[in-house]
């Protein structure tokens, strides 16, 4: 009958807003307002001790203006920007930049290196990543012999210029070390997590130990 | 408090012969105070209208600015107000200039004269009913104009259709008023309410159902709000109006539902009448609301209707029901009025019966009349040429 369609659609639409199932479930990248229930909740108290222990931060909560971060769980593969690379592990091999589909990477060696242990070796004077045509493969990663590559796991390096987006060797020296577990099943089993706070040093990030002098002279010279 | 204590008040401060300071000061002291309230509430409307319109579409809505994004409204106010003001070159200067005002003005003053508690804020105007039509009337010379002066063709194009559309369900919104008028003997609003022993709603249904449908197209909004028509028109008459004067044209539309909910609050569901221990204004203001979210849930809902559709949904459907609830109502107040000139008591529940009936009765064979198939195009037919191909 006429007119019944359009109660129907107004049952779909009600149905949404009454009931709890069809709620959103919905993350507010990167933050979310919270009132004071949420902001207790958030920082593992209740509303009376927060009231009472930060009577600021409880009154800005009140006025709507506290935010906390608010982001969807990330996968410890995930290969984000920001590639992460040891020097020390680093040979300047130069496979990363053979393997890149884009060629993309620029590698530029020099034979003056000197490597801690076993003294001479290729320094680095340019290692660049242009990762704004970067399509984020992760072949550099798979071919490195070394480990010494690690892709990242960060997502927000928009900038305004695309020069920016060229990551040099210095930013990759200087950058903190929070290796994606992608292709380094090594992380993967001590649990690493790129998104946490603490950085994995350049001794843990290969895929076995160093051998040692005894174990070169005893087993691979008698080989 | 009306006009009438105000001045009262005023004139026994001022001395003798400056009345018409007290006058003008008199109102100019309601006008500011109803101006600001009605503009904060459409703010608050607007907040509400956009989060509940998120909740029904399973979205969030502005919630970044305030507690629950109270404070969006004056963000985007602040924002309007801050941008430029654009007046494209071929423009018709003043009346592009003063097109807003068109739309915004009379919104306002349709609540000059709703009783909101035992009178109106203008006291007793005995044409209350008058008024209102008169008054939204001037809606579609904003309408228009805004349109008309832009120098644009989407423009113009929204604003005819805006103007065709206004005009006709004017017709049957007025002549469902008409009903209501009938029946409480008065065209004074606050008689209207006092005259709602049973609540119109109740015993008129044939005439509010179609007060809603037009008024909810008088305030242009979905589903007949072609005369924006955001897919079609970018955003109809007010294309080219960027900065304060849009921020007009978006207050008087986004006040328009809040006037709709009062009008028919007023006129329909007893206004200011409830039980006892809760106080008439607050029953006024409850009832507002609910009409208010109805309307909110009706745009969240229903798809917009094409322009033939709407204009024969006017002519066909609305009219023949606003004159069919005119001729009932006019022919049972001649048989069941009493010696006072109302209806009272057992003749005014035959009358509910009666008129539950009919409009039960008119949906059917209106349904049956315009439904389906019969608001539907011709199928188009082929052309000969289309099959050339295939005989030669």
């Amino acid at each position: 009958m006429y007119g019944i369609g359009l109660v129907k659609g107004m049952l779909v639409t009600l149905k949404n807003l009454v009931l709890p199932s069809r709620r959103f479930t919905l993350h507010q990248y990167p933050d979310r307002k919270v009132g004071p229930i949420g902001l207790a909740r958030h920082n593992g108290t209740n509303v009376v001790s927060l009231a009472l222990g930060s009577p600021g931060q409880f009154f800005r909560s009140m006025l709507g203006l506290v935010s906390i971060p608010d982001r969807y769980p990330q996968h410890p593969r995930f290969r984000g920007e920001e590639f992460t690379w040891y020097e020390e592990r680093c040979t300047g091999c130069a496979s990363c930049a053979k393997y890149c589909p884009l060629g993309i990477i620029e590698i530029v060696t020099d034979p003056s290196g000197q490597d801690m242990q076993e003294g001479q070796k290729y320094a680095l004077e340019v290692f660049d990543i242009d990762i704004g045509r970067c399509m984020f493969c992760g072949l550099c990663v798979e071919a490195c012999p070394y480990d010494a590559l690690h892709m990242g796991s960060g997502f927000e390096e928009g900038r305004y210029v695309r020069n920016d987006l060229v990551i040099d060797k210095d930013r990759l020296v200087s950058s903190s070390k929070r290796p994606s577990n992608w292709f380094r099943p090594q992380l993967e089993s001590r649990d690493n997590d790129p998104r946490g706070d603490s950085d994995v040093a350049w001794q843990d990030a290969g895929r076995h130990e160093k051998p040692s002098v005894h174990d070169q002279e005893e087993r691979w010279a008698k080989r | 408090m009306s006009f009438d204590n105000i001045y009262d008040i005023l004139v026994g401060l001022v001395p003798g012969g400056l009345e018409w300071l007290a006058f003008l000061v008199a109102g100019g002291i309601l006008a500011f105070a109803v101006i600001n309230a009605v503009v904060m509430s459409g703010a608050i409307y607007t907040w509400f209208e956009r989060r509940a319109l998120g909740r029904f579409q399973s979205r969030l809505g502005p919630n970044r600015w305030g507690p629950f994004g109270l404070f969006q409204p004056f963000a985007d106010v602040l924002k309007l107000i801050s941008k430029e003001d654009v007046v494209p070159d071929p423009a018709d200067r003043v009346v592009f200039h003063i097109a807003p005002l068109f739309l915004a003005i009379p919104v306002l003053l349709v609540f000059a004269v709703i009783p909101l508690g035992e009178d109106s804020f203008l006291g007793q105007l005995n044409v209350g009913v008058l008024f209102i039509v008169g008054v939204t009337g001037i809606h579609t010379f904003g309408v228009f104009m805004g349109g008309y002066a832009s120098r644009n063709k989407y423009a113009l194009f929204g604003s005819m259709r805006g103007v065709a559309m206004l005009i006709s369900y004017e017709v049957p919104m007025a002549l469902a008023l008409t009903g209501v008028a009938l029946a409480a003997g008065s065209l004074a609003l606050s008689d209207i309410v006092d005259s709602q022993n049973i609540f119109f709603v109740v015993t008129q249904p044939l005439g509010f159902l179609v007060f809603m449908t037009a008024a909810s197209a008088e305030m242009s909004r979905a589903p007949f709000d072609m005369i924006e028509a955001e897919s079609e028109l970018g955003s109809g008459y007010h294309t080219e109006y960027s900065g304060i004067k849009f921020a007009v044209f978006q207050l008087a539309e986004f006040l328009a539902p809040i006037a709709t909910a009062v009008i028919t609050t007023a006129l329909f569901l007893g206004g200011t009448k409830g039980f006892d221990p809760i106080p008439g204004q607050i029953w006024f203001v409850a009832k507002t609301i609910a009409v208010v979210c109805f309307l909110v849930w009706f745009r969240a809902t229903w798809p917009r209707l094409r322009v033939d559709q709407i204009m024969a949904f006017a002519w066909k459907g609305l009219f023949p029901m606003s004159l069919l609830n005119m001729f009932l109502i006019a022919v049972e107040m001649q048989i069941f009025q009493d010696d006072a000139g109302v209806i009272s008591g057992d003749s005014l529940i035959i009358m509910a019966a009666i008129n539950w009936t009919v409009t039960i009765a008119t949906i059917v064979v209106f349904a049956h009349l315009l439904g389906q198939g019969r608001l539907r195009r011709p199928a188009p037919v082929p052309s000969p040429l289309a099959n050339m191909a295939e005989g030669g």
